[in-house]
């Protein structure tokens, strides 16, 4: 109950920060556009002959897309976590009588509306371009609202697992190098999936990286069946599942380490 | 109100280190990367004490002695490898938040203020944390700035605070729940004379108003002597003395100090008839008498009519660890 009346308060100061951060968080969300550059690219390939179900149309749509929903579900609690630890500020969080893991996801959620006003542009040309069926039926816009958050989920989460790894190594920011490598070619931001081969689909299909990503983009964009969006939706909530109890199990765990080593 | 309700009581405490340990060179730097040796380092050894609800205890010790690390013990982010805590009634490493909303850790090198904003929020941020009321925190904030006249300030962001500006925001951010126990790590570090006497006074009033066990760090001596009528000493991780500050200077240097002002130059060997002179130049001469003695020096001394001045001083605190430490070596070795 403490949380529920806490958060509200969290969120207002989280917010507070994204607007001191602005600037910072301006240049860090052009570092997100890698896109643009894949969409002048698909465009260029599809100018002649559609690529796929993608003409030009699809492809600006489906970038758009995608720079929007990473804008939307993005977070960096993994950074802050890196830090904290090594640096041993971790500390101050550590003696409140509240989950630290609450004030970084109310710090994270709270600069969405900032980043919000990103996206709203790149949003209103990817829907005017013709591109996109956005979704309009109820079931689909209920479903694009819960894969957005899914998104974040297991985003945080598992930004939260590689901070927490921290705890037991020097410094766990190569491990997320790695993370975001994979996420680049295996979520649908740089290539739309359905462009892979089979065998790379298959493994993106049953990989974290295309729910954090790709498949919003495709609720989004209306390129995904009721099946496929129940069956998305499905594996998001066991991926969402997973990651916060591994996140969970690796923060006690870790904050026991702490308390054995000192901070 | 029983110890156990808001005293501290450490009994037995051990604190080990697991330390890397690796040699300079290219060489050694690869060869760590397929072979770690590690040492035990301890940090903390055997040490026991009682602190009881509302006392205000100094606990000293040079660089290294532990004393940090027993504060975070108590304070529960560190796990006690043996022995053991109980803080207002708690067991700190378990971390309920029963025992966090009851105390509070001042780490003077360490900010919980949030950098780009201004305190107020940090309040904010707290009182909802802490879950305080809104009547209990505006009266706390409202006692507090009577004390550490931080409302001119606290709007500002806390980047463009100055140091001391700073500080008192932090102590104020740290006891807006009212804390029973303070534990407070050089909370005077790095500020200067009149910042570290406004803090020093409001640690003082704090306690006095609300009687809250007070555990304190400090590099500054004075924070101590003014602070504290009680102080626990410890050395290499084991405890050295635990007692009060007054008994502690005794038993070291049970002399005192007469500081003599002369309108010429004074006799030395009339002097240390007296006592052990120390220093004598042109007009200043200082005598080290016994305790005991001191009655019969003084009115010797002010026979001199040519004597303009006289005062007696306790030898200056820090003079009286470095000896402690000094024996406690002796013994060691």
């Amino acid at each position: 109950m403490r949380i529920l009346s806490a958060y509200p308060t969290l969120l207002r100061i989280g917010f507070a920060n994204a607007v001191a951060y602005r600037t910072e968080m301006l240049v860090w969300m052009l570092t997100m556009t890698m896109p643009f550059v894949s969409l002048a690219l698909w465009s260029a390939v599809a100018e002649s002959v559609p690529v796929g179900r993608f003409d030009q149309k699809s492809f600006v749509a489906y970038f758009l897309a995608t720079i929007v929903v990473r804008q939307l579900c993005g977070a960096w609690v993994v950074w802050e976590l890196i830090q904290e630890i090594k640096s041993g500020t971790l500390t101050s969080r550590l003696l409140k009588p509240i989950h630290p893991l609450v004030v970084y996801s109310a710090d994270n959620i709270a600069a969405i509306p900032l980043r919000a006003l990103f996206a709203a542009p790149l949003a209103l040309i990817g829907i005017t371009s013709g591109g996109t069926a956005l979704p309009h039926e109820p079931h689909r816009v209920v479903a694009l609202f819960l894969s957005l958050f899914g998104a974040w989920f297991i985003t945080f989460f598992v930004m939260v697992i590689i901070g927490c790894l921290s705890f037991f190594m020097e410094s766990s920011a190569s491990i997320f190098d790695i993370w975001i490598a994979c996420f680049m070619i295996l979520s649908g931001y740089l290539v739309p999936l359905e462009l892979f081969p089979s065998w790379v689909r298959g493994v993106a299909e049953v990989l974290p990286f295309r729910y954090t990503l790709g498949f919003p983009v495709e609720i989004l964009i209306g390129m995904s069946s009721d099946a496929a969006i129940a069956r998305g939706l499905v594996i998001q909530l066991a991926y969402g599942c997973g990651s916060a109890a591994m996140a969970l199990a690796l923060w006690r765990s870790g904050v026991r380490r702490f308390g054995a080593f000192g901070g | 109100m029983s110890r156990g309700d808001q005293g501290i009581e450490v009994a037995g405490l051990h604190k080990d280190y697991r330390v890397h340990r690796r040699k300079s060179g290219m060489l050694n730097t690869v060869r760590s990367i397929f072979h770690r040796t590690y040492e035990t380092v301890p940090a903390v050894r055997d040490l026991s004490f009682t602190i009881e609800p509302g006392e205000r205890v100094g606990f000293l010790g040079p660089n290294g002695a532990g004393k940090t690390t027993t504060l975070k013990i108590l304070a529960g982010l560190l796990h006690p490898t043996a022995g053991r805590v109980v803080v207002a009634g708690h067991e700190p490493r378990l971390r309920e938040h029963r025992f966090l909303k009851r105390i509070t850790l001042v780490m003077g090198q360490k900010q919980q203020l949030i950098w780009d904003l201004p305190p107020v929020d940090t309040f904010s941020q707290n009182r909802a944390i802490y879950d305080l009321s809104r009547a209990s925190f505006d009266a706390t904030l409202k006692e507090l700035d009577e004390l550490l006249g931080i409302s001119a300030i606290a709007e500002k962001p806390t980047r463009q605070l100055s140091l001391g500006e700073r500080m008192k925001c932090e102590l104020a951010a740290a006891l807006l729940h009212r804390p029973d126990v303070l534990f407070l790590d050089e909370p005077t570090i790095g500020l200067d004379v009149s910042m570290q006497l406004a803090v020093r006074d409001f640690i003082r009033a704090y306690n006095e108003r609300t009687g809250a066990t007070t555990l304190l760090t400090s590099h500054y001596m004075d924070d101590v002597a003014a602070l504290c009528p009680r102080v626990i000493v410890i050395d290499k991780g084991r405890l050295r003395y635990d007692g009060a500050l007054g008994k502690l200077v005794e038993k070291i240097r049970p002399d005192k100090a007469i500081v003599l002002r002369y309108a010429h130059r004074p006799d030395r060997a009339a002097l240390e008839r007296i006592g052990t002179v120390t220093e004598c130049d042109d007009a200043k001469a200082v005598v080290r008498v016994a305790r005991p003695d001191l009655r019969e020096a003084v009115a010797n001394l002010l026979l001199d009519p040519e004597l303009s001045d006289l005062t007696i001083e306790d030898p200056p605190l820090e003079e009286v660890l470095r000896e402690l430490f000094a024996q406690s070596a002796a013994e060691s070795a």
